[in-house]
């Protein structure tokens, strides 16, 4: 019998640029003990695991085996899964059909990532088809400046609209102990920051980062058991549609929209901006954080600048982004978007904190890989 | 669990180094699923593709294969791992509420990098992996710790290889059919005592793809519905140092669950046929005893006895197994397919007559450190 | 970061050491046609779908949304123009070489007339004030081509 699921347990490290001190099984340790810990369950009540990364970031092969010293599924199911950097909405997804199919009733999502173990900017350029794009791909920056660079042209947007994203971000980074950076900026500094990439500045783009991220899953006999208040999930939806990088439609974003029309019906959200209490946005760039609010149908096309200049998006405002920090200020990328969910579960569990948005009783989280595969969840604090 | 079951298996044939590339090959199994289980793709709700980005050479590679599996604008997701799990996960998805039907897709173009040096990046990066381990002299240690403790012969061992060549004599998509006796597999080459050439699976080129369907979504077709009874999958630890290598334990407990699951109380009468991965020789004395088959240390003897031979009372790998045709994370999902063929009775001339009751068996990691296990049948669980 | 206990003195990093690991990427069908036209014709193939009429460059043999096999071969020529730009101006390990790639390096997206998608490569200019989308761009071919997308050295405006 299909079953209703639930968070009921998020944990994660401290993210930083480098963890000299730990091995990768060390780190996803971490990160499931305060899981466990957050939870109050012990590793004999995980049923089954999943975990995800970027393989040729740190060169493991099958590191479903590898992490058993950390992820403590010895004698237990745990696989794989992966789909580049939005590997970590996957994994969510993944801890949530192995409990609403009814076979598990308790599924730990883990996500990690050792960015410092290797020139990860290498490493990505290698998702390019190796025999006609790869060396014409300069990483993930490359489609996101030429994406924003077109959006200004269209629509008279500024480079300081994708500042002010940048600014937020980072600024709520300084609510989040687990924030990889946490220092306070202003437009003037992200626009003064070196360029990476035109219009991309350094200010304006993510972190690599070190860390990990365990999210615990629990059917509807078991969650209300162990939370007082779970996260029920209410839909997941994805999409992606290409091979190569000159077949995607940047203008029209087709599977951004695609995956948010899919979760919205899913989870019965008409009118996102109202519906929605809270978003924990896979925003890799300031200017996906302008330019992807439209295509989530938050807002009219060419609107979210308007919108960002209202203060919509910040803490106080209608609908709060990225409370965490977000990705602009932590980044360990097989990790990333299973920190947008566990974030996510944490606003509606009323558990976050200083970075705690009131009253939260829609969220939404996604993910987001550099083929353009979106996915995302609706999260509730009521299960039905 | 509720009713599920495969409703369109495809395969191709298994060879070394194959002209189309791997997306190519996707497409062709996607395609020859569909009109086996006389769909079109839109009766495809959602698709769990497989890569490993070490076999196939880029970074996040599903990206490849997202058009030939049809998973373009489609709900999609993909593991890392072998095909048993992929297919499980797709079992997971099919049995949650959001999803109806389900195409799993795996390939491997093992013979465009080099498969030794995979392997060995499965190791410790700090410790085992520096002295050069791979699969075969991994698997000779497991073979020495295995034979040495049970008094296993190296020409039992070497019937498994007779009689799984022998049997892919019956298989038109096997990559090494041979008529070979135990005295060619002794006086093969030995590559790592006490493990021999004719002892060894080759690596082969292929792909296959399976279609699961909940039992409301299941057609009145021309082809029989092979239900899914039981499944589980377990993992031991991940240093060699720390398990006892002269036992499958692993599988013991995925074995112990599946059965459980499938309500098989005596496996070695209760079943008709199976498909294990025996990607040596010695594996599949290992696994009889896993599975069940026969106690601890008995597999010598039940080779003997002929009961696993085609003419017995348990056939094992009537396709000619993984040592005729190893395309890897593929194989386990050939496992699949070759059972559903056995239980439709379209098995040709590899038919164990009259199969009711069938297993597949999958493996993953270092020395078959993770085990996945299904149990297939010709008739659907009745209502309780 | 949590005390560890019996701290080692030292923190050790090990490298993975500079041995490579080959691969030999099978063309197939499809794209060998693709590069054997830059190498033998000095021109752009793409193929068409019969079933949607989209036109795909790089050719591949299924169509997506179709998905139907293509066999329809269109000459796309040598120009087109600007879809989008990138200026790189950092500098990563190039993952064919080993070494650090030279920057800045253009990167764009050709949009070939009667194309539905778009042939990725660079372009022979490092200015961005100097690029423009949707400009006029023409492939300029190697004389000593081997059948690999360098056989175009790179894009010009025209
Ligand atoms: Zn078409």
């Amino acid at each position: 019998m299909a079953k209703r699921t639930a968070i009921v347990g998020v944990g994660q490290t401290n993210h930083t640029s480098k963890r000299r001190d730990v091995n990768g099984q060390e780190l996803i340790n971490e990160a499931v003990k305060r899981a466990l810990a957050d939870a109050g369950l012990t590793l004999r009540d995980i049923d089954a695991f999943v975990i995800g990364n970027m393989d040729h970031f740190e060169g493991i092969n099958c590191v479903d085996g590898w992490s058993i010293d950390g992820s403590g599924a010895y004698m237990k199911p745990i696989m794989k899964v992966t789909t580049g950097g939005s590997t970590g909405g996957t994994l969510g997804s993944s801890a949530y059909y192995h409990v609403a199919s009814g076979l598990f009733d308790v599924v730990m999502a883990i996500g990690w990532e050792k960015n410092s173990e290797s020139d990860t900017q290498a490493a990505i350029s290698t998702c390019a088809d190796p025999i006609l794009e790869r060396d014409f791909f300069g990483g993930a920056i490359g489609p996101n400046a030429a994406e924003y660079a077109m959006y200004m042209k269209q629509y008279g947007a500024s480079q300081e609209d994708a500042a002010m994203v940048a600014v937020r971000d980072h600024n709520n980074a300084l609510n989040n102990p687990y924030a990889h950076l946490r220092k306070f900026i202003t437009v003037e500094e992200v626009m003064n920051s070196p360029m990476l990439c035109y219009p991309i500045k350094l200010l304006d783009s993510c972190p690599r980062s070190d860390g990990a991220c365990a999210v615990i899953y629990a059917s509807e006999d078991r969650a209300p058991k162990i939370a007082p208040r779970p996260a029920w999930i209410h839909a997941t939806a994805v999409s992606h549609d290409y091979v190569y990088f000159g077949d995607y439609d940047w203008e029209a974003m087709p599977t951004l929209e695609a995956t948010a029309s899919r979760v919205y019906k899913r989870a019965g959200i008409t009118n996102p901006l109202k519906d929605i209490d809270v978003m924990e946005l896979y925003l890799p760039f300031s200017t996906c954080g302008v330019v992807w609010m439209e295509h989530m149908w938050v807002c009219e096309r060419g609107e979210s600048p308007k919108l960002i200049r209202k203060g919509v998006f910040n803490m106080e405002g209608e609908l709060p982004v990225n409370p965490s920090g977000g990705v602009l200020s932590t980044n360990p990328i097989g990790a990333t978007a299973l920190i947008r969910i566990g974030e996510a579960a944490l606003q509606v569990m009323g558990k976050a904190d200083d970075r705690q948005v009131p009253n939260v009783r829609t969220a939404m989280a996604t993910a987001f890989g550099s083929c353009y595969w979106f996915e995302a969840t609706i999260l509730r604090s009521t299960m039905s | 669990m509720d009713n599920v079951a495969i409703i369109g298996v495809a395969q191709t044939k298994y060879e070394k180094g194959k002209t189309k590339n791997y997306a190519e090959l996707v497409y062709e199994v996607s395609r020859m699923a569909l009109d086996d289980a006389g769909l079109e793709l839109a009766d495809i709700d959602n698709v769990v593709t497989t890569t490993n980005d070490f076999y196939d050479g880029r970074t996040i590679a599903c990206m490849a294969i997202a058009e030939a599996a049809g998973s373009y604008g489609r709900d999609a997701t993909n593991v890392e791992g072998d095909g048993t799990l992929s297919a499980f996960y797709g079992l997971m998805r099919t049995l949650s509420d959001v999803y109806g039907t389900t195409l799993v897709t795996t390939h491997c173009k093992v013979s465009e990098g080099a498969p030794r040096k995979i392997f060995n990046q499965m190791f410790d990066p700090i410790y085992d992996r520096r002295l050069g381990m791979d699969a075969i002299s991994s698997s000779a240690l497991q073979a020495r710790a295995y034979m040495d403790r049970y008094g296993i012969t190296q020409e039992q061992c070497a019937r498994v290889s007779v009689k799984n060549h022998g049997n892919a004599r019956n298989n038109p998509y096997a990559h090494v059919p041979l008529d070979i006796t135990v005295e060619d597999v002794m006086k093969s080459p030995v590559l790592a005592d006490p493990i021999k050439r004719l002892d060894v699976a080759p690596v082969s080129d292929g792909a296959c793809a399976i279609i699961l369907a909940k039992e409301d979504r299941v057609k009145n077709g021309r082809r029989k519905p092979v239900w899914v009874k039981g499944v589980a999958h377990c993992t031991d630890a991940y240093r060699l140092g720390e398990r006892d290598l002269s036992r499958a334990g692993a599988l013991e407990e995925a074995a112990r669950k599946a059965y459980a699951m499938a309500g098989v109380k005596d496996p070695s009468k209760e079943i008709d046929v199976a498909e294990v991965y025996d990607a040596f020789s010695y594996m599949e004395l290992l696994w009889y005893e896993g599975l069940g088959f026969c106690g601890a240390g008995e597999s010598g003897r039940l080779i003997d006895s002929g009961v696993t031979g085609m003419a017995g009372a348990l056939p094992v790998n009537p396709s000619g197994g993984v040592l005729s045709a190893h395309a890897v994370q593929v194989a386990g999902l050939a496992r699949i397919a070759e059972c559903v063929l056995q239980l439709r009775g379209e098995a040709g001339r590899r038919q164990v007559p009259g199969a009711k009751l069938a297993l597949a068996h999958g493996i993953t990691g270092i020395c078959a450190q993770t085990h996945c296990v299904w149990v297939l049948s010709d008739t659907p669980a009745k209502e309780v | 970061m949590e005390e560890k206990p019996n701290q080692a003195t030292e923190l050790l990093e090990l490298s993975s050491g500079k041995a490579e690991h080959v691969y030999y990427w099978h063309c197939g069908y499809y794209t060998s046609r693709f590069l054997l036209g830059l190498r033998d014709q000095t021109t752009i193939l793409g193929v068409r779908c019969s079933a949607c009429g989209r036109v795909y460059v790089p050719p591949r043999e299924v169509c997506g949304r179709c998905f139907k096999t293509m066999n329809e071969w269109v000459d796309l020529g040598t120009e087109g123009t600007i879809y989008a730009f990138t200026v790189v101006k950092l500098p990563y390990v190039d993952p064919n070489t080993g070494l650090p790639i030279k920057v800045p390096r253009t990167d764009i997206y050709v949009q070939f007339d009667g194309a539905d998608t778009r042939l990725m490569h660079w372009l022979d200019e490092g200015d961005e004030t100097k690029i423009k989308v949707g400009a006029r761009v023409k492939a300029v071919f190697k004389k000593e081509r081997r059948g690999t997308i360098h056989d175009i050295e790179y894009f010009t405006q025209v």
